[in-house]
């Protein structure tokens, strides 16, 4: 292996990356509009449901529920309906995602102290605003049936949650770091792997493979740019993320930052390898998204939690580096946790990157055909 | 040791692309320090040959060394011992002169010390000393084919595989590229050089004319006239060229047009100069000058092969 060599092609990738300005904006523009669409638009925190109410009782006990609702931020009334029929058209035509019906002898049972049933009627096509509306509505019953209690009949247990890491359960801090894994997942598969396709498309490759470069010293020195400019979009992600969504990080910032540099190597490595399989830039580029994003997307835990998932789609994510990235920058970020945590992360995206080095390595042939 | 005297040798190479045989069993020899000329029109086998002689290309059959190395074997340690110019520009567009020529010194790991002077060396041969720092994307093709040359030559191989370099560079350029790959050659450098201008024929030491994946003729230029120039070729110049030639196709007579001459192939040239300027009387067609010449190599390759 020469150093000669490998300096030539990181010199040269430096300069044609100079030159192509359109290459560079992929690499600092697309993560900051990513960051922006889901940093601020996707958001999964549940409030202000809107909601309708059939009060069939009209008593003082009842309306003392409703405001239970509506005080608790949770739930806008939209409208107070008379006849059972009118839910409908409030959930068809998306007015309304959950409807309460108070029944007649709704103030005579709480009186007398027996069992009452309310009626929920939730929009289930959202199903994770139905499942969060559920949750709170039954909260509120239940506080709600305490404060008529005069006392506790039977000793109720009490959870009372404390929420660690995430204290405000704010869905942006939860997202936004499973977000960066996304995003340099995508903009390193894309930024290596057109590299050699382009190469192969220009006919560049046809003299380069007809001097004594080693493959070896051909994927180092592509790597070398693309690892700065990728550790530079790292460094940029994660002040954005700090800064800009006064996400915490809790963690050392050099632990993130060197793990973070693992996880970029099998990135790069694994764009180039894409690059020299594809043989084309059409090709590569197409398969670059699909292997990179889908992926990081749904299998690595960013937004769909793994152990939820069916058994076999669970051992398909372990293949999935973006996955270990997800735990590595929601420990750091969230619970500021140590390398003693994430050692596990930590050598598996060192053995997957080496993998698939080796792989692009080995796959690059100094032959036409 | 005679083996010592030889650059590449191949024997009963062969390389098909499914059904199809691009190179057909060919078996040549080049000497060092010669212009080996590998002639033949487009899609003859020319490009295939040389890849596979560069180890880019793997044989389908046969075998071949150059330099010391096996061509199947040790295709990696040819490498270092050739420079190589594909047909298509192969030169970084978005670089600068100077940068491919840095670029090619890096590659070729040519030493510290040596690189700045070998890069005013191409810079000098190639005359683009003052447009170093221009893009490569804006030379006019005369500098590029030069630039793309003295990259490939950079570390000084002893060996040279050029694949129709001079196509589409205009004839000025094309001559002062041939007055380099003779210096070269004077050098002690071998220079194994495909093209399809049949015209720069005569610029080689040694011709191999391909043909639909076979070699039909082997030699020197003037082997290659003696052997196979059995017949005469007769100039024929007027006014009227293409109505010469109809006259002369009614009567079963093959020519071909040079500019503005006509070339004949005829069996002697004395009995046969007056038979045709009669011919061509009888049509209305006078003749200017009518003349036996000296066959030109183009003249051999058209009758080599229509003949096969």
């Amino acid at each position: 292996m020469k150093l000669a060599r490998i300096k030539a092609i990181t010199r040269k990738e430096f300069i044609q990356i100079r030159r192509d300005p359109m290459s560079l904006a992929m690499a600092f523009l697309l993560p900051l509009i990513l960051l922006f669409i889901y940093g601020y638009a996707v958001t999964f925190d549940v409030d202000r449901i809107t909601t309708v109410v059939y009060d069939m009782d009209k008593s003082s006990l009842s309306r003392e529920l409703i405001n239970e609702f509506t005080q608790s931020g949770y739930f806008t009334v939209v409208s107070s309906i008379n006849r059972y029929e009118d839910i409908d058209p409030y959930l068809d035509s998306n007015k309304a995602k959950v409807a309460i019906v108070i029944p007649h002898d709704f103030s005579k049972r709480v009186r007398t102290r027996r069992d009452t049933a309310i009626e929920i009627i939730l929009d289930g096509a959202n199903s994770n605003t139905a499942n969060i509306a559920q949750g709170y509505i039954a909260a509120i019953a239940q506080r709600y049936s305490q404060r008529m209690s005069s006392g506790p009949v039977v000793p109720l247990i009490d959870s009372r949650s404390r929420v660690w890491y995430n204290t405000e359960l704010k869905s942006r801090n939860f997202i936004i770091p499973g977000l960066i894994a996304v995003i340099m997942t995508v903009i390193i598969a894309l930024l290596t792997s057109l590299t050699i396709a382009k190469e192969w498309d220009r006919g560049t490759m046809e003299q380069l493979i007809s001097t004594p470069i080693k493959p070896v010293e051909l994927v180092i020195g592509k790597l070398v740019p693309y690892f700065v400019i990728g550790f530079a979009d790292t460094v940029f992600v994660i002040l954005m993320s700090t800064e800009l969504f006064g996400v915490p990080l809790r963690g050392s910032v050099s632990l993130l930052l060197i793990l973070s540099s693992i996880f970029l190597f099998g990135g790069l490595s694994m764009g180039i390898l894409i690059s020299i399989v594809g043989r084309n830039q059409a090709a590569a580029s197409q398969m670059a998204m699909l292997s990179s994003f889908l992926p990081a997307f749904l299998l690595s835990g960013f937004i769909f939690s793994i152990s939820n998932m069916p058994g076999p789609l669970q051992i398909i994510t372990y293949f999935v580096p973006a996955r270990y990235f997800v735990t590595i920058l929601k420990g750091i970020f969230l619970k500021g946790s140590s390398l003693k945590y994430l050692i596990w992360e930590a050598v598996l995206l060192t053995i997957y990157g080496t993998a698939v080095f080796l792989l692009a390595v080995k796959k690059f042939k100094k032959r036409i055909d | 040791m005679v083996n010592n005297e030889i650059a590449v040798q191949v024997s009963n190479l062969r390389r098909t692309f499914g059904a199809f045989v691009a190179v057909d069993g060919i078996s040549l020899t080049v000497k060092k320090g010669e212009i080996f000329g590998f002639l033949g029109p487009n899609g003859a086998g020319k490009s295939t040959t040389i890849r596979m002689l560069c180890g880019l290309l793997m044989p389908t059959g046969g075998s071949g060394t150059v330099g010391e190395f096996d061509i199947i074997r040790e295709p990696e340690a040819i490498k270092k011992i050739i420079g190589y110019m594909s047909q298509k520009f192969s030169l970084y567009d978005d670089l600068t002169v100077e940068e491919n020529i840095n670029f090619f010194g890096g590659i070729y790991n040519v030493p510290e010390e040596q690189r700045k002077k070998r890069k005013e060396w191409v810079l000098d041969m190639a005359r683009i000393t003052e447009r170093r720092t221009s893009l490569t994307s804006v030379l006019a093709s005369g500098f590029k084919q030069r630039l793309a040359l003295g990259c490939a030559i950079l570390h000084e191989p002893p060996i040279i595989f050029l694949d129709e370099p001079t196509s589409g560079v205009d004839p000025i350029s094309r001559r002062s590229f041939w007055r380099l790959i003779r210096e070269m050659a004077d050098a002690g450098t071998t220079v194994f050089v495909t093209t399809h201008y049949m015209d720069e024929a005569d610029y080689c030491d040694k011709l191999a004319l391909i043909y639909r994946g076979k070699i039909i003729a082997e030699g020197t230029p003037t082997e290659l006239r003696r052997e196979h120039m059995k017949y005469d070729v007769l100039e024929l110049e007027t006014d009227k060229v293409v109505e010469a030639m109809e006259t002369l196709s009614k009567h079963h007579i093959e020519a071909a047009i040079f500019g503005s001459t006509l070339h004949i192939t005829v069996e002697k040239a004395e009995e046969d100069m007056e038979k045709l300027a009669a011919l061509l009387r009888e049509s209305g067609i006078e003749l200017k000058r009518c003349e036996k010449i000296a066959p030109s190599l183009e003249d051999v390759f058209v009758t080599l092969i229509e003949a096969s």
